[in-house]
């Protein structure tokens, strides 16, 4: 029994072999550039200027660094017959509004489903549950029906209104209002008086805020990324991530444009995935589901 | 229920318990006391009902029509089931397709997933977030995977084939995209490079909340090894993770139509990369063919559910 304890700050690594540490480190260097280099790869590629973007064989590293790629995707886009803000506007548009329906929704159903004890509950939460498990695009060919009928084909609504009743954000945050808001807490606040919407505004959505942000992040996500819709056919109305396809599918003379129009898309979803990480992390301890 | 009602109206004062009551009765009451709930639930159970519920459903029923958006449907039974199994031949293609691709990047990705989540778990606080980022940004990044085009472009300028020219392996650029033995391999590569993404997040959430006094208890009782202790403690202490990261990996799977498509064209050569998404888009959203899309989104939905209960099932047997 004379073996020797490794240790790691001071404390005792159980079970941990130098070997598979070494083994872990290397898979995980692996799988780690597999992931980041073409990542790298596009940023790279959008510094380049246009001698760097020819020349063969391909370089990945780039020697003269220039934005002038960003500005080329402007002039490139200003001359197309919708302009290039347009395309961000929209999107812009459709990812806020989409996420605050969405935010503003699932929160009320959320908190019902977790802190009211009401007839209906248990069902109702299961088949949120059960959306889970397949993806939308099974509804996709009935809600063009629906579209049609409401008028609302070659119209923003078309694209908004389904993501308020996108189930993630909600079963997220009924989780993590399981474990998070003590029910004693908002008893007392009833008991005071208060009415339920007010408990649920001042007392557990203050509480569930790592759940709030992660819906917000997902919902943004979802949304920003949102391309090209078989609701929508007026040019002016379709999204940057639409316009981004077609510029990269204009070819090799548009690498440099392209390059840079992937490199504005990304950079939103990642900026906000930074500053929300540790919340998102929080809420997602609560994500689990029992059989 | 309307008389029941009328009799604890009609009796204020007396207290009565859910023992003297029906049970239609007493849900009736509790429905009542409940209304704000009802109100809080409202907004989005309606959209939810008409956006989600209703299609699934809505679908199922004119799966067994011939509705074209024009004229009002005819009831043809079972006919657009037996003619995509039949008569389309590519439909037989998008379903081996389909079943070839989420079979791959399904389970690869869940895997993927949770063991580098698993890797990075003993990492400092600090050093996790950065590889935890470089690990999920692919996945946030929207239309990045549109990259993978440009390196694997069919001219010399492509970056693989750039290299492999510069070392000589090849004398002409491979046509990547064009080439049916290329396209499903680069379409499953790229789909999972994307597909880090909830589940991953959920199991690195779930490995920082497994008690770790249970981990000093198992090395007591003999546990030698990090593959003991990863099966026989942390596993069983993640299930719900594990389960709900499955569910996320699934209907992930199933979603990769727009991947494909960006990469192999829209149809692919010789429809080597089609799926049953695109075969429902083609006939769905362009052709108007309600009735028989309407089959091909009923066959999809059920494939999923299946796919989620046949993981259950796997995922009960953990730890034992």
């Amino acid at each position: 029994m004379a073996k020797k304890l490794r240790t790691r700050k001071h404390q005792v690594v159980l079970n941990r072999s130098a070997g598979g540490d070494a083994g872990i480190t290397v898979l995980l260097v692996l799988f780690g550039l597999f992931s980041f280099l073409p990542m790298l790869y596009v940023i790279l590629q959008s510094l380049k200027p246009f001698d760097e973007l020819f020349v063969y064989p391909p370089r990945f590293y780039v020697v003269h660094p220039t934005l002038q790629n960003f500005s080329d995707l402007f002039t490139l886009m200003s001359d197309s017959w919708v302009p290039f803000s347009r395309y961000i506007f929209n999107t812009v548009l459709i990812s806020v509004v989409g996420t605050l329906g969405n935010l503003i929704l699932s929160s009320m159903c959320a908190y019902a489903l977790s802190k009211i004890k009401f007839p209906g509950a248990g069902w109702m939460f299961q088949v949120i549950v059960k959306s889970l498990m397949f993806n939308t695009t099974v509804a996709s060919i009935s809600n063009f029906i629906t579209m049609s009928l409401l008028h609302w084909i070659d119209t923003y609504f078309a694209i908004i209104v389904p993501t308020f009743c996108s189930t993630l954000g909600l079963f997220l945050m009924k989780q993590f209002m399981d474990s998070s808001v003590s029910d004693a807490v908002l008893e007392s606040a009833r008991l005071d008086g208060a009415s339920e919407f007010y408990t649920f505004l001042h007392i557990a959505m203050p509480m569930v805020k790592p759940a709030w942000l992660t819906l917000i992040v997902y919902s943004f996500q979802g949304l920003w990324n949102a391309g090209a819709s078989i609701y929508i056919q007026s040019e002016q109305l379709k999204t940057f991530n639409y316009a981004i396809s077609q510029i990269i599918s204009g070819g090799v003379a548009r690498a440099g444009a392209s390059a840079a129009s992937v490199v504005l898309m990304m950079i939103v979803p990642i900026a906000v995935f930074v500053i929300t990480q540790s919340n998102i992390i929080e809420t997602m301890s609560t994500s689990g589901m029992k059989d | 229920m309307p008389e029941k009602t009328a009799d604890t109206a009609q009796t204020p004062k007396k207290a009565v318990s859910r023992s003297e009551m029906s049970k239609a009765a007493w849900t009736w009451k509790e429905m009542k006391r409940n209304k704000v709930a009802y109100a809080l639930i409202a907004p989005f159970m309606i959209l939810f009902t008409i956006f989600t519920v209703i299609p699934v459903v809505l679908s199922f029923v004119l799966s067994f029509t011939t509705f074209n958006m024009l004229e009002w449907p005819n009831f043809i039974f079972m006919d657009n089931y037996i003619r995509l199994f039949l008569d389309d031949d590519i439909f037989v293609i998008a379903v081996k397709n389909t079943l070839i691709f989420s079979a791959i990047v399904g389970p690869s990705s869940y895997i993927l997933s949770f063991v580098l989540a698993w890797f990075i778990n003993e990492l400092p606080p600090k050093i996790r977030a950065v590889v935890t980022l470089i690990f999920y940004a692919p996945s946030i990044s929207g239309a990045v995977y549109l990259i993978w085009t440009v390196l694997f472009s069919g001219d010399a300028y492509g970056y693989v084939n750039g290299i492999l020219i510069y070392l000589n392996l090849i004398s002409t650029p491979i046509q990547f995209f064009q080439n049916a033995d290329y396209v499903m391999p680069l379409c499953i590569v790229v789909a999972l490079w994307t597909s880090l993404g909830t589940a991953f997040l959920s199991f690195i959430a779930g490995l920082q909340t497994v008690d770790h006094s249970l981990y000093e208890a198992g090395a007591v009782d003999g546990i030698k090894n990090r593959w003991q202790e990863l099966w026989y403690i942390t596993l069983p202490s993640m299930k719900p993770q594990l389960l709900f990261g499955a569910v996320m990996s699934i209907t992930g799977s199933f979603g990769f139509g727009a991947v494909v498509t960006a990469l192999a064209g829209f149809p692919s050569v010789d429809y080597c990369a089609w799926t049953i998404m695109h075969h429902l888009e083609d006939y769905g959203g362009q052709r108007f063919e309600v009735g028989y899309a309407s089959a091909i989104s009923t066959i999809l939905f059920l494939i999923m559910i299946g796919a989620n209960l046949l993981v259950n099932k796997l995922l009960a047997k953990i730890g034992q």
